[in-house]
Formats: C-alpha cells, structure tokens, sequence
C-alpha cells in the first residue's frame, strides 16, 4: 500500500515508516507565531531556561493589530521585540511586512516537503507550497522553543478532485465555500485534505493559498497541493533551504475522494453565523450590508485586489456602505499600487488600509456596532468576531464583494464583467 | 467523585463565542479571562458557572482560532471537565496543555440535559448520569501524561529536569 504525502513527510520526520493513526515525535523546520509572542514569551519564561533551543527555526510576524491600537498593544510589540533581541531571532519581522502567512510564503519559509508549525489556525496555509503545516497553541509553541519536539499524529487524507475548470466571475474562494457548505465544518477534523485533480494543478499560487487557508474550516489539519509549475518558480529566487517535493503515491489509501466539477460552479456566500452556511449568491442576491472588507490572508493578494479592480473601476462605492480595502502584505501592495489597482479601487470609493489583519479578528480597524453586517473576504464568520455579538458577517470571493460594493447589496458578479 | 452541574450546548461551539477575538491581544491574566468565558454564546455563564461545573456539547466543539485563551478561560471560569461529541484538534490540543479535562463521547451528550448532575470517574473512563453510565476511553499515554502534571508548561519543564517552581498553578 502506497502513502500519503503526510505519511511520508512525518515519517521522515520521524525517522520511521508511519501510517495514520500513529502518534510519533516530531521536530518541526519552521515555528510560526506572530502577536500572540508575548503570551508565548510569558509561558516559556516558567520553563526556567534562558535560552532558545534553535533560533533559527522561529519565525515571528507581528500583523494582528498593526501599528499598534493601544498601550496595552504596544506594551506587547515591544516585549516581543526585546526577546527577539536578546534570543538573536533573525527572522523577525516588524509591523511593516503584512499578515504572518502572505510573509512566511513571500519570504520563502514555505517550502516543499517541509513541516511548519504555527501558533494559528491558518497555518495550514503553506500546504499551497507542498509543505505540512498545521496550527497548534501557545504552550506547544512555547514547549517547541525549549525542546524543539512534539507529538503529533498522524492524520489520515480525505482527498478532492478538482474537474475542469472555473467560469468567469468565479474564484478559488467560491470553490472552497462550496465543499465547506456541502461537507460540514467538522468534516475534516483531524484530517489532511489533499486538493487534486486537473482543475487543482492548474490553480495560481493564490488560488492555492485560499484553499488551503480555509482548509482550517472543515476541521482540517492541514490543506496541501502537490508543488508543480508556478510554485516551483516562485521559490527559485526566495526559497530559504533546499527541498525535495513530496506526493502522495498513486496507491494511497484516502479517508474518501470527493469530486467537484469546477464548470458547474457558481458564486458562493457564506452566512452568518458559520462558515458552513453557505447560499448560492442567486439566494442571497440584495441582502443589505454597512461595511465591505477585501483583504486577509485569504483574499488580500495582488490577485484579489485585481479581481476587485476589474469589477470598481469607473464605478462608486454605493451610499451607505463602508468598503475596505487591506493588501496581505507590504509586498502585494506595492505590486497592487505600481499595477495602478490601488488608484482604480480609491477612485470608486474605497478606504485603503495598511497591510495585516485589520479588523478580521475584530480587534480594531473597522469594528461593528450592533445590528451592522459586514461582506467580507475573509475566512471566519462567527458571532461576535468584527465587533459586536449583534452583528453579522457574510463570506464571499473579492470580485463578489466589489460587485456587492457597488450595488450596495450583495451582487452576482458575472453581471459585472 | 462529586457530583457536577452540567452545562448544556450545541454543535459547532467556535472559540470566538468561548473567548472573543477582541480581548486576546488585551487581557492577560487568567482570571480575568474567566470572566469572559462563553460570552458571546450565553451571557450568564461567565456569572453563574460553579467550580466543579461541567460543559455537555456536540459535535467540533471548539472550532476556529487557536487561541489558547478559549481552554484557559473555562478551566479558570471552574469547568472541570468539557464532554462533547467531538472537538476540534487544536482546543483539543490547548484543553490538554492547560490540564482541562476533555471527553469524547456520542452517548453522553444525547442523554445529559441541561442543569443535569452526573459525576465523571476519569480513571476509570465512566460518566454516571441520571439516565445511565457512559464509557469513555482512555487518552494514550503520552497524552495523559501532559494532563496529569497539570498541563504542558509543568510537564515540559519536568522534561527539562527543572524543578517546578510557584510560578505554576
């Protein structure tokens, strides 16, 4: 019997033949964290050890509330900043660079083969590279930093076939919304999911990150594209070590195999309060809504502000609504402002914010008052998240928000192109 | 073995309805965290929950964020013990490291009602209810090893041939 590519990453990891089921011992390439360091910091101070186990394996991002919104904030900023000083963490980077997952890929820590681990759920983002990457909590990171090992075990593989391919107007976004709307939130628990198919190998790179982002909302382990083309490409000038691709055999024993026909999509939307309440856009088309988010580490890519753009451009932002605009990295911003992107998106209306995570988490930037709803790119609806516990936040790709942003209701945007 | 109240919630529990978004990069003691336990989800937890109290759910409980925030607040808020249909891997994960114990089981939350009391042997794997007993199996080894020295800061430090300090609770 053939392996997964999970099997196969963790078993080299772990220095043995594994399969799933098995919990082995592991140590991890790369360790994620961004502004929760401090709580980190705090933890593996009561190890009683001075000293990091391996500095160059962490990689810190600081983007949850950037600049920061407060003393309180900035008191953590700077703890943050003091321990990577004095623990000489060379790969820190500081309120400038954008969200930690756009960072870790555009500086080429995301890498084939590889196993990242990441105080956050999204961390399953760079299985769009070929890696094993998972989210774990605080005292894991805090317990990697001293030991430099933990447990993991060893997911078994549900497996989606990606047939054909998408139809104007709809996105990489769409596609994930549908499988968590058909599948379930918890469909994935535990799991690795494995995006396959001719319609997967033919997805941009951030088509790929969206995937495997949002990977995290079936309960997923980790997300993963086999690495071909473009993702290759994009590494030869950034990559930070060597790498060695790894795929899952052809005899691979999956969890199951689901198959989409990506020709048949249409524009998806999630409601509130779940990301699993997905509609069609043709069953939520007028839904009302105060303010428009277009950004993240799902949907903040030069890719996404251009799907935006095609859509704004010559257009208004409709009375009443709000329409935010927040690149997922310094990087992506600046490709997105010498495009001229950024110029097409602030003439139709929009209020362009500095690159990171803005209000997605609800901690500033856009936060909503009772009885508001907010359209948003993001990947997470729950109650309560941008603001209030009264208010509401739908899910949609960037060219489904631009089209909604003009209309001032939410819009189809194959009407638009 | 003492009597617990129960709890009572459905599937899908998501970590910003146990701990929101909003104070994770502003509250940083325990306690205070506690006071915030469940807020979005029933207002009169974080006030009425009792030391020794249990949580019943369903399926995923604790989904989304990886906030760590979302085990500690109801281990400090007094919960003793979540029992669910099944939990999302990382609160998993997070309940362990912070020595909050975590259950998985399909009979017990079809059965348990709201404001129940039952009583959990955890040794023995048994829920006691009103309307019966329902088994649960043992965590593997090295995973009720974190439980049992209260978490994984004091069991990684144990690891590390340290002393355990005042410092941890």
């Amino acid at each position: 019997m053939g392996k997964t590519f999970t099997e196969k990453i963790l078993g080299q990891k772990a220095g043995k033949n594994v399969s799933s089921g098995e919990v082995v011992t592991v140590s991890p390439d790369f360790i994620l964290s961004h502004d929760n360091s401090a709580a980190i910091i705090k933890e593996f101070q009561k190890l009683g050890i001075a000293k990091v186990c391996n500095p160059q394996k962490i990689v810190i991002v600081l983007d949850h509330v950037v600049p920061a919104a407060s003393e309180t904030y900035a008191l953590n900023h700077k703890i943050i900043r003091e321990f990577v000083e004095r623990q000489n963490i060379a790969h820190f980077f500081d309120i400038h660079n954008g969200i930690c997952h756009q960072v870790f890929s555009e500086q080429g820590f995301a890498m084939p083969g590889k196993l990242v681990l990441g105080a956050d759920s999204h961390t399953t983002s760079y299985g769009a590279f070929g890696a094993f990457s998972a989210g774990i909590g605080r005292s894991e990171v805090a317990s990697l930093w001293a030991t430099d090992e933990i447990w993991l075990r060893v997911p078994e593989t549900l497996r989606i076939e990606l047939d054909k391919r998408l139809s104007p107007g709809v996105s990489a976004k769409d596609v994930i919304l549908k499988i968590i709307g058909d599948e379930g939130a918890d469909r994935a628990n535990y799991m690795a999911v494995e995006f396959a198919g001719d319609g997967a190998s033919h997805f941009s790179l951030g088509s790929r990150l969206v995937l495997a982002n949002m990977a995290a909302e079936m309960g997923a382990k980790n997300g993963y594209f086999a690495p071909e083309r473009e993702v290759l490409a994009f590494l030869k000038s950034r990559a930070r070590d060597t790498f060695e691709p790894v795929c899952s055999d052809p005899d691979a024993e999956y969890e199951d195999v689901l198959e989409y026909d990506l020709s048949l999509l249409e524009p998806q939307v999630a409601c509130p309060h779940s990301v699993d309440n997905v509609r069609a856009v043709s069953e939520v088309l007028g839904t009302r809504f105060h303010q428009a988010l277009i950004g993240t580490c799902t949907n903040g890519r030069l890719e996404d502000l251009e799907a935006a753009a095609e859509i704004l451009r010559g257009k208004n932002v409709a009375a009443g609504v709000r329409a935010l605009v927040i690149p997922a990295s310094r990087l992506e911003y600046l490709k997105a402002l010498k495009a001229g992107v950024l110029a097409d998106l602030v003439e139709a209306g929009c209020l362009v914010l500095n690159p990171g995570c803005g209000p997605c988490l609800g901690a500033h930037q856009g936060i909503l008052a009772p009885g508001e709803v907010a359209l948003s790119t993001a990947n997470r609806n729950f109650r309560g998240r941008m603001g209030s516990r009264d208010s509401e936040i739908y899910l949609a790709s960037p060219a489904t928000v631009a089209a909604s942003v003009i209309e001032g209701k939410i819009a189809d945007p194959r009407g638009f192109l | 073995m003492t009597a617990s109240r129960v709890w009572k919630y459905g599937d899908n529990v998501n970590t910003d309805v146990i701990f929101p978004g909003k104070y994770t990069y502003s509250i940083f003691e325990p306690e205070e965290m506690a006071r915030h336990a469940l807020e979005d989800l029933d207002p009169d937890f974080a006030a009425k929950v009792q030391p020794g109290d249990v949580i019943v759910a369903g399926r995923n409980f604790g989904c989304g964020s990886s906030r760590e925030q979302a085990a500690i607040c109801l281990k400090y808020a007094g919960v003793r013990a979540v029992i669910a249909k099944s939990f999302a891997r990382i609160f998993f994960r997070n309940a362990i490291n912070q020595g909050l114990l975590v259950i998985q089981s399909k009979d017990a939350p079809e059965n348990i009602l709201n404001g129940e009391e039952i009583s959990i042997d955890f040794s023995k794997g048994k829920i006691q209810g009103k309307k019966g007993v329902y088994e649960f199996p043992p965590l593997p080894p090295a995973v009720a090893g974190i439980l049992e020295a209260g978490g994984l800061i004091p069991y990684t430090k144990k690891k590390l041939g340290k002393k355990l300090g005042e410092d941890l609770r």
